[in-house]
């Protein structure tokens, strides 16, 4: 059982909203100083999926990363929960792609690894929030997907999803190999043991330019994006609350009640 | 590829009748296909779901597209995307548009790069550029601590909407459309995954997309003892009861009541935040309320940035005397 998780490295989405800054001359986000990048936490989970395959039944995973200025103690992290290898396409030519551009040079990677059952991504990165990477390396390498996943089970050569939907799930399977998106609701990540960690600590991650991939570059990166940005910018909020008070917590409250009563909104 | 024309809206039908985001496409089509001097097609695709047609023309639309076939009672991703592509293929929308439901969001970005194009999901606002004619997508980003206005080269353009970010057009019964009836033309070989069992999960009471009042829970509501006092409450103003997500994960609540950019998207006349922050990714799915009352021992929290009203302290002593308060005035 070969797996493969695709996995990206981006600012905290939990880094407090005040903290959240656009650099107006470049048009993109600026990273929050002090607060160290994450793995995304979808990704994470999707990690975790993949490792509750491993303990069930044993599975060697490959964890791929796509991106620039990769911090090795963030992109290792799957590896010290467990994973076997970290192979980075880390290069600027990767950089700044849409879905398609990204899932595109990692449709290419996962081919030149060459032996997988199962690609497992997040559902979307929590930075972009784009909610595509998986279905596209799906459609470019002809493999059933099934996205929001809760719960995989794998066994005679199928996978076995509960996929959630507005009012509870699906139970859906496919034939392996399957591309298969993981949400939150699969459960928390495991943390890192200390072995892992240290195992981690001697790994070195695979390095794979564009050029080991035999991807075309006008289809990777911020060349190969079809969805153009033409702005970015942050929602005013207008901020206006009025605060309840009295002279304790209790009759607060009732001053609340009478407030809403008196604006019609009891 | 210039005879693109039109704004075509995959319509998602529920229990015999458009569903509410079919109906708010159509109304955000509507006014596109008239800016853009073009017409406006629904696509419906399903088992027995050609009597649906006449509903979509009260909402708006020109034309009709109706698949109907076995095969395509439930949803299963292949085959509703060998659909779409073989009735765009025919129709040649310019603008393609999609609900971000579990259906949509699944469905649309392996639809567009079937046709070669591209889609920008979960839409909140959509506009033609006056100068190139272009849609401008307008989607909120870095869990809606900002927004980005995306457009594409590639038709037809597409975009999946969120709930409730459109409104939808009064149905006029009078309006007449065409409907066009397409074989679905499907080889059962090519339906790569099956569905084994549709898993409902009933909430009592007030649905919570219906609900005009919501009281929902954070993480400092501590525990699933605390939203039965929650439910008391919501109950007394015949409203439904949310959660942000760490009360899901926990497993406290159902996860269908989780509200945000991953849960549910609501829209009432009042929604009281207990022990939530605030979050960008909560208020994603709460910010269309109408009044946000804010309950928080911190004073600093978000969620007071985004609330009409508020109260600083502790939810146990408040909701209790709210509750009490609410109930005389109420006179029950
Ligand atoms: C990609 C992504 C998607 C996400 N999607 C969602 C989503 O759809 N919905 C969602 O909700 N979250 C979502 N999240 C999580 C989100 O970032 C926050 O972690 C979450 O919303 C926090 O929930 P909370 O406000 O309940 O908890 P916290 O942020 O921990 O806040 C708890 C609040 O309770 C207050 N409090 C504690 N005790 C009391 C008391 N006794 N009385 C009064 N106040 C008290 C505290 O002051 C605090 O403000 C998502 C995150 C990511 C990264």
């Amino acid at each position: 059982m070969n797996i493969i998780v695709c996995v990206k490295q981006i600012p905290d989405p939990e880094a407090p909203p005040a903290s959240f800054k656009i650099d107006p001359a470049t048009n993109k986000v600026a990273p929050p100083p002090n607060i160290p990048p994450v793995i995304s936490p979808f990704d994470e989970q999707a990690v975790e999926a993949a490792l509750r395959i491993k303990d069930a039944g044993g599975a060697k995973i490959t964890i791929i990363s796509l991106g620039v200025n990769l911090l090795r103690d963030v992109v290792k992290k799957p590896l010290s929960m467990g994973a076997d290898e970290l192979i980075l396409l880390e290069d600027p030519a990767f950089a700044d792609g849409d879905s398609w551009a990204t899932a595109y040079a990692l449709a290419m990677a996962i081919k030149k690894v060459g032996a997988y059952d199962l690609i497992l991504c997040g559902r979307q990165a929590a930075d972009w929030d784009s909610g595509q990477v998986g279905s596209c390396i799906a459609e470019i390498l002809g493999l059933p997907q099934i996205t929001v996943a809760k719960k995989l089970e794998v066994r005679d050569g199928k996978v076995k999803v509960e996929r959630v939907t507005a009012d509870g799930y699906d139970v859906i399977e496919a034939g392996l190999p399957a591309v298969v998106t993981v949400s939150n609701e699969l459960g928390t990540a495991r943390y890192a043991t200390i072995k892992g960690i240290m195992a981690a600590k001697r790994k070195e991650p695979i390095v794979w330019k564009p050029s080991d991939i035999g991807v075309e570059t006008a289809k990777i990166g911020a060349a190969g994006r079809r969805v153009k940005m033409q702005k970015l910018f942050q929602p005013v909020r207008e901020g206006k609350c009025e605060v309840i008070t009295g002279e304790n917590e209790e009759d607060a409250a009732a001053n609340l009640a009478k407030k809403l009563a008196e604006v019609k909104l009891l | 590829m210039t005879d693109n024309k039109g704004v075509m809206i995959f319509t998602e039908v529920v229990d015999g009748k458009l569903a509410p985001i079919a109906r708010e496409l159509l109304g955000c089509g509507r006014k596109l296909a008239g800016e853009l001097k073009e017409e406006l097609s629904a696509l419906l695709i399903g088992s027995g779901v050609a009597g649906v047609a006449a509903e979509a023309t009260a909402y708006g639309a020109d034309k009709v597209y109706v698949v109907d076939n076995e095969l395509l009672k439930d949803y299963r991703t292949d085959a509703f995307v060998g659909v779409i592509e073989k009735v765009a293929r025919q129709a040649n929308p310019r603008i393609l548009l999609l609900g971000q439901t579990s259906t949509g969001n699944d469905l649309a970005p392996r639809a567009a790069f079937r046709l070669g194009t591209a889609v920008t999901l979960d839409c909140v606002a959509l506009e033609i550029d006056a100068s190139s004619k272009l849609l401008l997508q307008t989607k909120p980003v870095y869990g809606g601590n900002a927004r980005a206005i995306f457009t594409m080269d590639t038709l037809p353009q597409m975009a999946t909407v969120r709930a409730k970010a459109m409104s939808a057009l009064t149905p006029d019964s009078a309006r007449k459309g065409e409907v066009v009836t397409v074989d679905a033309g499907l080889d059962a070989a090519t339906i790569k995954t099956n569905l084994l069992q549709k898993v409902v999960q009933e909430v009592e009471g007030v649905k919570l997309e219906d609900a005009s009042v919501i009281v929902s829970g954070g993480r400092g509501i501590g525990g699933p003892e605390g939203f039965k006092e929650l439910e008391e409450l919501a109950k007394l103003f015949k409203g439904a009861v949310g959660a942000s997500r760490p009360p899901c994960d926990n497993g406290w609540v159902p996860t269908s009541i989780q509200i945000g950019l991953t849960g549910k998207v609501v829209s009432p006349e009042v929604y009281i935040a207990v022990a939530i922050s605030g979050s960008s990714q909560h208020l994603a799915g709460c910010s269309g309320s109408k009044n946000i009352i804010a309950i928080n021992r911190d004073a600093e929290a978000n969620i007071f940035k985004e609330a009409r009203f508020g109260v600083v302290g502790d939810w146990k002593k408040i909701i209790p005397a709210f509750q009490a308060k609410a109930k005389e005035l109420l006179g029950k």
